[in-house]
């Protein structure tokens, strides 16, 4: 039992708070939202040279083969610093979906060099967060080197695809869920790009006879996905833990230092008491997040639970820090300028990424029953 | 970064969980998971059957008759207590005075007490609280007179827990006026048999007899058993301070129990044909206590990992007593949720009353005071606000 970052790790971090300070100093966070394709294709270059974009690439797939904890200790700094990149479904999700598969060596040599984007459709409408739900409709024909495949159906969300040059989607085949990959401009795909309240970039797609490639064995993607669903949500957590971090930090600061009635408002016990109540909940997140990330490794259901019981109370947790710094900082709390209400923004959107805590605590009570416990 | 155990604390953890299989009987279930203790006679007898086997004082040091376990055994001994539904040891000889005799007590002291604790020969009770003095102790006002070879006591505890059944007292008297309160304060060792101390029960809302006023008059204590130095009684409570993430801890991993009495009771229960536990609204609630527990869990990990790695575990001892007493208390408020109708079943007049009570009810009663004792949830946020965040 051991809760400490590896030398390698506090390295991987101290990198990532380094480039989040260098590129997405919070002070000035609005100038910088000005120059945002600049910025994130910037910060995208950066990423690929420290390695990043490689190391949660498998080794068998080309990458370096990073742990969760690896991709942890990148994501807290991105959080503090509240960088808004594509890094989790680019370089987290996408790569776990289509690992192994050969025909995805191009797609994954892509992403490691940075030289494309991808990410992953996996939500429906009517289907809200569940990942089971499928009615896109994959037609299979024979053709030269096997089974020629087109798609047809609706992808409600895909998290940070608004740049992808790829996308990989479920669908069904008469095996059942599959997975597929599809160029982002492949004939009948219609990309509708969305910008989210954290600056984030999302599509959704229509799909209507597009040509797929098959990644993986048809019929059995369903295990692989919610695994790689799984992963994508450890590396959320490790975010909003440093973004929560960072929120609680600067909350604390402010406290010491505004004046009000002559003091500092700190010295309110009423403003302690809370801030004493964000630490807990910023303490509660850290300890899911370490939780969730080393259970990565446990059997399907047993690893699902405690994602999911970490999902959910993360996302509580974050909120409540979030909204409570918002808040604590009174009228400057709610003006744009200050990195406070980015923080909150955040929070929302990560509560929102691959399932809400609402849905998480019924897919743990789902999940209770499975175990037997 | 792993949650793995190695070989040998999968062996220890064997070898705890065939004991607990043989010591805990059937008919502590049910109190144990409503959080409530057992009578002092089977208290005595587990802590007894520890003591036999060598783990009276779990978190001892070696020397004074611990087993010198590290952070992750004791932390596998109380997930398994916890697992075979035995109840937290007696915590007051244990956790409160022991160490503090060990650390600043005399060779004498030592010699005579510590045994006594970890064998369950004495029961010690607390006499620090009085009616003037609650969170705020340091106003406390017995007093300690030297006269030859004795202290003479005279004043009034409070809420002295299990005075009618200790047979000693550790007790903070004031042995002389300073200008700062927390100085002049001394710690002595009362024989609860020596004269002029009168025990008075105070009724409890649980209507368990638990706690009492402690009237000391005219109470003469040997000189030698004063603990350490005359007039620095406050400053060893420090002490206990370091100690009482263990003491949390040991509570916290006990919660499960807590959540299992819950089940139970909505499993034996329908609505509409159906199981409570059943319905997506009670088993929602129930999985959103189950998630805190977790993470509440996993806090108490890293805090032992901490004291592991000799690392400052900061105020986390704090938050976890402040997130258990929560979860206690919401665990037990949905218990009598699951009761439904027959919450109102308190005491059967005629015949029987429903299997879980008394006592879920008495454990949504004594859950109240665990966010007031031991530091109230309102004090350990000052604590931590005041250590921790600097304000």
């Amino acid at each position: 039992m051991n809760f400490e970052y590896s030398d390698e790790q506090r390295m991987l971090a101290d990198s990532a708070n380094r480039l989040g300070a260098d590129l997405w100093p919070s002070s000035d966070r609005l100038k910088l939202l000005e120059h945002f394709d600049t910025l994130t294709a910037h910060t995208s270059a950066q990423m690929a040279e420290l390695g990043w974009l490689m190391l949660p690439i498998a080794e068998e797939d080309g990458g370096l083969g990073g742990s969760a904890v690896d991709v942890m200790a990148i994501m807290e700094g991105i959080g503090r610093h509240l960088i808004p990149t594509s890094y989790v479904a680019n370089a987290v999700l996408v790569p776990a979906l289509v690992s192994g598969d050969p025909a995805a060596a191009d797609l994954l040599g892509a992403i490691g060099e940075g030289s494309a984007k991808a990410a992953a459709g996996l939500l429906e409408p009517d289907g809200g967060f569940d990942l089971g739900w499928v009615e896109c409709a994959a037609a299979g024909s024979s053709g030269g080197n096997g089974t020629d495949w087109t798609l047809t159906g609706e992808k409600l969300h895909v998290e940070d695809g608004a740049d992808a040059d790829w996308f990989v989607v479920t669908a069904r085949t008469d095996a059942g869920i599959s997975l597929f990959l599809v160029r982002a401009d492949a004939p009948g795909l219609a990309v509708s790009r969305f910008r989210a309240i954290d600056q984030h970039r999302h599509a959704r797609l229509k799909l209507d006879g597009v040509t797929a490639v098959l990644m993986g064995e048809a019929g059995a993607a369903l295990p692989t996905v919610e695994l790689a669903v799984d992963k994508a949500i450890c590396a959320h957590l490790a975010e909003a833990v440093g973004s929560m971090e960072a929120a609680h930090a600067a909350t604390l600061e402010y406290l010491r230092t505004r004046k009000q009635f002559g003091v500092a408002i700190g010295s309110f016990q009423s403003l302690q008491h809370r801030a004493v109540d964000m630490a807990i909940a910023l303490e509660e997140a850290r300890s899911m997040a370490y939780r969730a990330t080393l259970s990565l490794g446990l059997p399907a259901v047993e690893r699902r639970r405690v994602v999911s019981a970490a999902k959910a109370r993360v996302g509580q947790c974050g909120l409540y820090v979030g909204r409570q710094a918002v808040q604590l900082h009174g009228g400057v709390g709610f003006s744009d300028e200050l990195i406070i209400s980015h923080h909150l923004k955040r929070q929302m959107m990560l509560d929102c990424a691959y399932g809400s805590a609402e849905h998480h605590v019924a897919g743990f009570v789902a999940l209770q029953g499975v175990a037997g416990a | 970064m792993d949650l793995d155990f190695t070989p040998a604390e999968l062996a220890f953890r064997d070898e705890v969980r065939a004991f607990f299989a043989k010591t805990v009987p059937a008919e502590w279930l049910t109190r144990v998971r409503a959080g409530l203790r057992l009578e002092p006679a089977e208290l005595i007898a587990y802590q007894k059957a520890l003591a036999a086997k060598g783990w009276g004082a779990p978190t001892w040091p070696v020397e004074y008759g611990g087993p010198g376990w590290t952070p992750a055994q004791n932390y596998i001994f109380e997930s398994e207590s916890a697992r075979a539904g035995a109840p937290i040891q007696f915590h007051q000889g244990l956790e409160l005075i022991g160490p503090i005799i060990f650390t600043y007590g005399s060779q004498e002291l030592k010699d005579r007490y510590l045994p006594g604790i970890i064998n369950a020969d004495d029961w010690w009770c607390q006499g620090y609280s009085e009616p003037g003095a609650g969170s705020d102790l340091a106003s406390l006002r017995t007093t300690a007179v030297r006269d030859g070879d004795h202290y003479v006591l005279n004043g009034q505890k409070m809420w002295t827990s299990y005075a009618q059944v200790a047979s000693h007292m550790f007790v903070l008297a004031r042995t002389s006026q300073e200008p700062k309160r927390q100085q002049g304060i001394s710690l002595m060792l009362v024989d609860m048999k020596t004269p002029g101390i009168a025990i008075r029960k105070i009724e409890t809302m649980d209507e368990k007899y638990t706690t009492n006023e402690v009237f000391l008059d005219d109470v003469r204590v040997p000189a030698g058993n004063l603990v350490g130095a005359e007039g620095k009684g406050w400053e060893y409570g420090k002490v206990l301070l370091d100690r009482e993430r263990m003491v949390c801890s040991a509570t916290a991993i006990h919660l499960p129990q807590v959540l299992d009495g819950v089940r139970d009771a909505a499993r034996a229960r329908k609505v509409g044909g159906m199981p409570l536990i059943e319905t997506p609204a009670f088993a929602a609630q129930l999985a959103q206590l189950e998630i805190e527990a977790m993470a509440l869990e996993t806090m108490v990990l890293r805090l032992l990992a901490d004291l592991a790695s000799g690392a400052d575990s900061g105020p986390r001892g704090s938050m976890v007593k402040l997130r258990w007493s929560d979860l206690y208390q919401r665990a037990t408020a949905l218990w009598m949720d699951a009761l439904g109708p027959e919450a109102a079943h308190f005491r059967a007049l005629d015949g029987e009353g429903p299997a879980d009570m008394p006592y879920g009810m008495q454990g949504a009663l004594y859950s109240r005071v665990t966010s007031i004792y031991g530091g109230s949830s309102e004090i350990q946020h000052n604590i931590i606000a005041r250590r921790a965040l600097g304000l």
